[in-house]
């Protein structure tokens, strides 16, 4: 069973339709990329699979779950209890962090784990240290995100969201808010999650990156899916739209 | 008569308004955080009564809101009032108008907050009433400080405005002292009652910005 299954996502702003009927499937452990020039709705479609907003029409699936519905072209969405359940099972990295400001680097992380699923605090405590070593990050874990480099911000970021143990993580152009030389360390740890098998769906502009880590890449473009296959297939693709995208990277 | 004597006779008049102004704002914080909430609530019925509460408490006299606050029960319900009310009158018209000016800073401190901190919240797991008060309220609390210094500042001095219905606080008992001696004294042991007072607020005040000051 895919652990993510989204069928003829639609949602549209003010009148502008962003996704124009998407669907996708995510296997367990498989490592997606979703590229496209931006405005495409990249960005829309990983906040419409994560609730952040609420779909005009088509069906969200999560291992099995229901998490979204259409009925009578009416989008219906999972009851409280079962939506928790649900969102135990993802994880959503942003491209400007978001941390809380006013918990440290470890607080950061063991909170949600503590408060939302009530798991031990010791055993919280020693996983997320676990977590900053595999990060690079033992010696901040006192800090203040406000002492943070963006990568090292990016990072604990992305410790924060494994601390709820997802099964599909995703990340929202995990490295357009920082500079070149931060982008690769936390490319790096992208990199080094694949070892966890965790699903992961990735939106970047890292055409490299993508090409390099994915089992799979779908190429958007104004609300649509217009290519989509192995990295090798897609970035070797015939078509024009496709091509005119990369050459334009290409140039830079 | 000298000074001391002179904040001897005052003395249970600023015990008088150290009890107005610890009351006051022990209920217009957390009032003036329900009032934001209604301000800013989605039903529009419900945020236009607020709109209209805020309005009104902003815009009329916190001497005249006293006044009818002591003097309505009879007048519009003719009901008689005891003696004792004169207090609660006062404790009530206090609280109902710094509620409302707490509640615009609320309402500043909390839209000002960037929409990721939801967000990476509700993904977390967090429910509606954690988000808030656990990681929304807090930075709320240190963004308004300064604002609500200024206001639990102008609270000490307003207190002083219970006079207009005879509450014997502590500018009460220094303007009766002042007519009766025939003396500027009690106005200067006023003065001083004032100063001193706001100068350990705003020192407690920047103690908890210091505080707070850890992050940004």
């Amino acid at each position: 069973m895919p652990i993510l299954t989204c069928e003829k996502i639609k949602k549209s702003f003010g009148g502008t339709e962003v996704l124009k009927s998407i669907s996708l499937e995510v296997e367990k452990g498989e490592i997606l990329s979703i590229i496209g020039p931006s405005g495409s709705g990249k960005s829309t479609f990983l906040r419409c699979a994560t609730g952040l907003e609420r779909i005009d029409g088509g069906r969200i699936v999560y291992d099995g779950l229901v998490y979204a519905d259409t009925k009578d072209g009416v989008p219906v969405y999972a009851s409280k209890e079962e939506e928790k359940k649900i969102k135990a099972l993802f994880g959503l990295v942003f491209q400007n962090f978001n941390l809380f400001p006013h918990f440290s680097v470890l607080e950061n992380i063991m909170d949600a784990p503590v408060r939302v699923q009530k798991r031990d605090k010791n055993e919280v405590r020693e996983e997320a240290e676990a977590l900053l070593k595999k990060m690079g990050l033992t010696e901040r874990k006192d800090a203040y995100p406000c002492e943070l480099s963006g990568g090292q911000s990016q990072r604990v970021a992305i410790a924060r969201a494994l601390a709820l143990n997802p099964q599909i993580l995703f990340f929202d152009e995990p490295t357009s808010a920082l500079d070149p030389e931060l982008t690769g360390e936390v490319l790096k740890v992208i990199r080094s999650l694949s070892d966890l098998h965790i699903a992961m769906v990735i939106v970047t502009h890292e055409m490299a990156f993508a090409r390099e880590i994915s089992n799979e890449v779908i190429f958007m473009e104004n609300g649509v899916i217009v290519e989509q296959g192995s990295p090798e297939k897609v970035f070797n693709s015939e078509n024009e739209r496709m091509k005119s995208f990369l050459g334009r990277y290409q140039e830079h | 008569m000298s000074i001391l004597q002179i904040f001897q006779l005052l003395a249970e008049g600023m015990g008088v308004s150290i009890y107005i102004f610890v009351v006051t704002l022990l209920f217009s914080l957390p009032l003036g955080l329900l009032v934001s909430f209604g301000r800013m609530s989605k039903n529009p019925i419900v945020s236009g009564i607020f709109k209209i509460y805020i309005s009104v408490m902003r815009g009329t006299p916190l001497m005249l809101q006293l006044m009818v606050v002591y003097f309505g029960p009879y007048y519009i319900f003719g009901i008689h009032v005891s003696n004792s009310y004169r207090i609660v009158a006062a404790l009530i018209g206090f609280v109902i108008n710094y509620a409302a000016y707490f509640a615009e800073i609320y309402r500043g401190g909390i839209q000002s907050m960037d929409r990721g901190q939801y967000e990476a919240a509700e993904v977390l797991g967090y429910s509606k009433s954690q988000t808030f008060f656990i990681i929304i309220l807090p930075q709320v609390i240190k963004r308004i400080l300064p604002p609500v210094t200024n206001e639990v500042i102008t609270l000490v001095k307003d207190t002083s405005l219970a006079f207009t219905i005879s509450v014997a606080e502590m500018f009460t008992t220094a303007k009766a002292l002042a007519s009766s001696q025939t003396s500027m004294m009690p106005f200067v042991a006023a003065a001083i009652f004032y100063y001193v007072f706001n100068f350990v607020v705003a020192y407690v005040m920047e103690f908890f910005e210091k505080k707070l000051s850890y992050y940004r």
